[in-house]
């Protein structure tokens, strides 16, 4: 689904990804970690195509696609969803208006018709009582005064209508409580399919409790510095990011 | 200062859509103005002794006063003397009695612009006034509002059908010597609305007058007359559109609204005029006075404006609360893109006992637009408890735009409450990214977000043409990120 070659970026020419390699396949589950500046979320962001960053060698190809050819939405409409880290608030949109919109902007590009009222108010409210949100907070503007967690949960909200092939998680479970935590794993759980796959960017192993990755990339200095299965992320914990820092150095 | 998008500025594109000229035979007066101009005016108008009078009256003081320089706005120097005063389709000049009389060229040009005149095709609820240069060509609706006792008509025919009404109020809210525009409007005045809701009586449905300007180097100026009798209610709302020229031409109009005791007026505007080209070139000036007085107790006027249009807006819907518990209320979006400029505001004057004002004001400013709001809030030593709320919000895009605020506030009450809120904020590269993240495309995006800014004052339009607005609002930025 995913194949990334050699890939680097920078944002305003300071170099932050060095030559990523990573491959997902349908069906998978990936987790990224690292310490903070280790190029977690410009990774995140350059998969989705945020033209603050620029990607200067390597190649992204999506289902073949070339990603670096697509513009964001372009990306979006072909299931590439990112769930932000800081969702942003839209004054005066409401948020079961953006939904529909997006939605219709997907199922328009996959030459679906569009949901008529009543069946997108009835899949909105089956979401909206998967992930546990106050259905309330549908009819606001999007997120505008929501709670750090209330944002989080309606990046989760959206990820279950819109039904990605590829979603990442941009530390998602960052500054979560438990319950929201959970709320977090049991969406990308349900949503877990043949068809479909992760990319999982955290900080804390905490996540990977409930979402069990099939594989943990550890990201040092804009490169992968080591890959394994679930268990990595379970050293990682015991053993902090201080253990991998000569193989960074050493891959600097 | 915020780093610049540079796609914003590809996404600032303006596309005009009701830039078509229609070619009709006009009847014009030679360029230029003097006392035999307004004369010959009022002679084709057949007008009665005392409108002369008050035309020429004001024509006189016109010549006294300069044009006004304390605003913001620039541009050259207009030659009075180059403009035409009076411009009308020749097959008006009979004067048609129904429109079935009326030349199929107008109606098709109403027809292109979405406002079928054909009362079967029209908008459900909506009786429509239609004025062409300067003269109103088709009143819809007219004899079942008469059933109410409800007055519709053109300025030209109330002058002749209701003298005493006119008479009346005619410069009542805003006087031949109010200001530079408002006085030369006085003199030469061509057309316009006229609007009477008797006693108690609530207009059912919405009245619009819709203004094109079709001739070349015409100016346009129209007055509008509305009068909700005591206890009565009437909704109207104003769509403006010409075609797109190399030079500039001039709209000074006036508003007058009276609404009496326990009556409420809500007058709207979506203006559209011709903004000029991407170089600034072209473009209607619209410098307008609008002013209602809110003469009984409880009385209630709303003024919404949309503005999109005009290379310059110079315009400061006004009301003067003078019965006690009235209200008075301001919403508007001024956008400008591109080398557009407006000065537009309010002035809220309370004179009557715990009068209410509000005042809503969103401006966008796109390319090298320049929005600015200035507005007056004013409390008389009379006006115990009076209150105002003013907030003023600007949404900037791109970084070569501006926004600048003029709040002036005078008191003279100690019991009086004035609140002022200001923001500024700029479309977010985070919010636009967002946005396209999730599949809407950038200029779908910019529109949502607009709009979304936006949303408090188009709440207040009614619903069809708040739908037209959204669209405006969307057209007039096509183009704006990408």
């Amino acid at each position: 689904m995913l194949s990334i070659k050699n890939l680097h970026a920078t944002v305003d020419d300071t170099p932050i990804l060095n030559g990523i390699d990573l491959s997902v396949k349908a069906g998978e589950v990936h987790a990224i970690m690292g310490p903070n500046g280790s190029g977690k979320s410009t990774f995140a962001h350059v998969l989705a195509g945020h033209d603050q960053y620029r990607v200067t060698r390597g190649e992204m190809l999506y289902n073949g696609r070339d990603l670096q050819a697509m513009p964001p939405e372009e990306r979006a409409r072909a299931g590439i969803f990112l769930a932000f880290q800081y969702p942003v608030e839209i004054p005066g949109v409401g948020n079961i208006y953006f939904l529909k919109a997006a939605l219709n902007a997907v199922r328009k590009h996959q030459g679906l018709e569009e949901l008529d009222a009543m069946d997108f108010i009835a899949l909105v409210r089956e979401k909206v009582e998967m992930v546990r949100m106050d259905e309330s907070l549908i009819y606001r503007s999007v997120n505008e005064g929501f709670s750090g967690g209330e944002k989080k949960r309606n990046e989760i909200l959206q990820m279950m209508v819109l039904e990605p092939r590829l979603a990442i998680l941009d530390e998602t479970d960052s500054g979560l409580d438990i319950d929201a935590l959970r709320t977090v794993a049991d969406g990308v759980n349900q949503l877990r399919s043949d068809t479909r796959a992760f990319i999982i960017v955290t900080h804390y192993q905490r996540l990977l409790n409930y979402i069990t990755p099939d594989f943990v990339h550890v990201l040092g200095a804009g490169r992968i510095v080591r890959s394994g299965g679930p268990e990595l992320a379970l050293e990682l914990e015991e053993r902090g990011y201080e253990w991998l820092n000569g193989i960074t150095a050493g891959a600097a | 200062m915020v780093a610049v998008n540079p796609h914003i500025d590809t996404l600032l594109k303006t596309d005009y859509q009701a830039g078509f000229v229609t070619d009709v035979e006009a009847d014009s007066v030679a360029p230029g103005l003097d006392e035999g101009i307004i004369r010959q005016i009022s002679r084709k108008k057949q007008e009665p002794d005392f409108m002369l009078d008050w035309r020429l009256k004001a024509f006189r003081h016109w010549q006294t006063m300069t044009v006004p320089q304390w605003s913001s706005v620039h541009y050259p120097a207009i030659d009075f003397q180059s403009i035409v005063y009076y411009s009308a389709p020749k097959s008006h000049s009979d004067g048609p009695a129904s429109l079935d009389e009326v030349d199929p060229k107008l109606l098709e040009t109403y027809e292109k612009l979405g406002i079928p005149l054909a009362e079967q095709k029209a908008l459900a609820g909506v009786a429509v006034d239609a004025v062409f240069d300067s003269v109103s060509v088709a009143t819809t609706f007219k004899d079942k509002l008469a059933e109410h006792g409800i007055i519709f008509c053109s300025f030209s025919e109330a002058v002749h059908n209701h003298p005493d009404l006119v008479r009346q109020y005619l410069g009542s809210v805003v006087p031949y010597t109010d200001n530079f525009y408002a006085s030369l409007n006085a003199a030469v005045f061509s057309d316009g609305s006229f609007v009477y809701v008797p006693k108690g009586v609530h207009c059912p449905m919405e009245l619009s007058t819709y203004f094109r300007i079709n001739a070349l180097n015409t100016g346009q100026f129209e007055r509008t007359l509305i009068i909700a009798d005591e206890g009565s209610y009437v909704s109207y709302l104003e769509g403006c559109t010409a075609p797109m020229r190399d030079e500039n031409q001039l709209h000074a109009a006036v508003v007058e609204l009276i609404a009496h005791k326990d009556a409420r007026i809500k007058y709207s505007t979506v203006q559209n005029w011709y903004p000029g080209d991407e170089q600034g070139q072209g473009g209607i000036y619209n410098f307008v006075t609008k002013r209602g007085i809110c003469s009984g107790a409880n009385a209630r006027i709303s003024w919404t404006q949309v503005e999109t249009g005009s290379a310059i807006t110079w315009k400061y819907p006004s009301v003067i609360l003078e019965g006690d518990n009235s209200v008075g209320e301001f919403y508007s979006v001024a956008m400008t893109n591109n080398f557009q400029q407006a000065d537009t505001g309010t002035k809220m004057i309370h004179i009557g006992r715990n009068t209410r004002s509000s005042i809503i004001s969103k401006g966008i400013s796109a390319r090298q637009g320049q929005n600015a709001y200035r507005g007056l809030v004013k409390v008389l030593k009379s006006a115990d408890g009076a209150r105002n709320y003013t907030q003023c919000d600007s949404l900037l895009m791109g970084d070569r735009c501006g926004a600048h605020t003029f709040p002036y506030i005078e008191v003279k009450n100690n019991t009086a409450r004035v609140e002022h809120e200001a923001t500024t904020s700029r479309i977010g590269e985070d919010q636009l990214f967002y946005c396209r993240q999730r599949g809407l495309s950038a200029e779908d995006a910019v529109t949502l977000i607009v709009n979304g800014f936006c949303k408090q004052v188009l709440n207040e339009l009614p619903m069809e043409f708040a739908v037209e607005a959204q669209k405006l609002l969307g057209i007039s930025l096509e183009g704006a990120i990408g």
